[in-house]
């Protein structure tokens, strides 16, 4: 199922509690599975704790935020000819036994996207109650515009094929791309699974969504969405006339 | 309302001369102070110029030249702050796709150096 044109990025800031647990982890499961940290220039000594687990680094020379940081990952993988890409947290949230299902499901079905979404046995969303609130507000909102519902448009545990890693590649929302990410999709008319997964908490640090930045987040991110829309719209609109 | 006008004389004054100081510092590019400096020499022009404030006035409805002045102030103090946004929006796009390149090419550039020093 894993072959050399299928490479895992992990997008890393401030993460040297973790990530060699991470990625020792990873290579525990999948030996033959590449790993790619994509370092979005931090602090301290996630690069190092990365290089000495086993991945190679693509290190950012300036601090990007989450979305820079992952299309940079996408953008080497587009690069150098992979045709799937997963992606997961650098913090130890996501099980990586769960690649393989995530994999299954992108390859069974032929869409452009799988999202791992925490199962119900896991727990639930266990999110602090802002962001849980948040997350139920978007779900609410991108049914109408998807035109299906999506159990958890936050989750960053995904995998792509090579059609949506060139999309990625060229355009991809920068700060909180999670939700954006799902509406750039929608605009090209591709498709995205979920598959349920298993959760766990932090490793190690800080999530740097704190209580006040979630309120900046939904702000920020219904902004996203609405201009994707316009853009969607504007292009439609041009097509029919 | 004489005041007031002498005060934006003061202040397109006061600005004409912090923009002429940053542009000897390089700390302003000269395409980017133009428009403060346009900003900076209409609001002397007039404040200093009572007849036109005062027909201006006219055309707006404004009782008072010196609203008037602040009124056009505030619509060229928009402009210019729009058009800045523009730019840093522009240079942020770019720092980013500068910075991702760099990355990519210092990654590739390694994995090359590290292949050939297998290789001897």
């Amino acid at each position: 199922m894993i072959d050399s044109r299928t490479l895992l990025i992990i997008p890393a800031f401030n993460e040297e509690g973790a990530i060699a647990r991470v990625v020792t982890e990873v290579r525990q499961t999948y030996p033959e599975l590449q790993i790619l940290v994509t370092d979005d220039c931090s602090e301290d000594a996630t690069v190092d704790q990365a290089l000495i687990a086993g991945a190679r680094v693509l290190q950012l020379p300036c601090h990007l935020g989450l979305g820079g940081c992952v299309q940079a990952g996408y953008k080497l993988a587009f690069e150098e000819g992979y045709d799937t890409v997963i992606r997961i947290d650098g913090d130890g949230q996501h099980d990586p036994k769960d690649i393989g299902r995530l994999l299954e499901k992108l390859r069974a079905t032929g869409c452009e996207m799988v999202i791992g979404v925490r199962a119900k046995e896991s727990g639930g969303l266990q999110t602090h109650p802002i962001r849980k609130i948040g997350i139920h507000f978007f779900r609410m909102l991108l049914r109408p515009i998807l035109g299906r519902p999506v159990t958890d448009p936050t989750s960053g545990f995904v995998a792509v094929n090579a059609k949506a890693l060139s999309v990625f590649s060229s355009s991809f929302p920068l700060e909180y791309p999670e939700i954006e990410t799902l509406v750039v999709l929608q605009r090209r008319k591709f498709r995205f699974e979920e598959v349920p997964c298993r959760m766990r908490k932090r490793m190690a640090g800080r999530s740097s969504i704190t209580a006040m930045k979630s309120v900046y987040y939904v702000i920020h991110v219904l902004l996203g969405v609405f201009i994707n829309i316009l853009r969607f719209d504007g292009r439609a609109r041009k097509g029919q006339g | 309302m004489e005041l007031l006008l002498d005060i934006l004389t003061v202040l397109g004054i006061l600005l004409l001369l912090i923009v002429l100081r940053s542009l000897r510092r390089d700390h302003i590019r000269v395409e980017h102070s133009v428009s403060w400096l346009a900003a900076a020499v209409a609001l002397i022009a007039l404040s200093r110029s009572g007849p036109v404030l005062v027909r201006l006035s006219g055309y707006l409805d404004l009782k008072e030249p010196a609203i008037t002045l602040l009124f056009l102030i505030l619509i060229v103090f928009l402009g210019v702050f729009y058009r800045f946004s523009r730019a840093i929006s522009e240079l942020k796009d770019m720092n980013i796709t500068l910075t991702q390149r760099v990355a990519i090419l210092e990654y590739k550039l390694q994995r090359q150096n590290e292949e050939q020093q297998a290789k001897h």
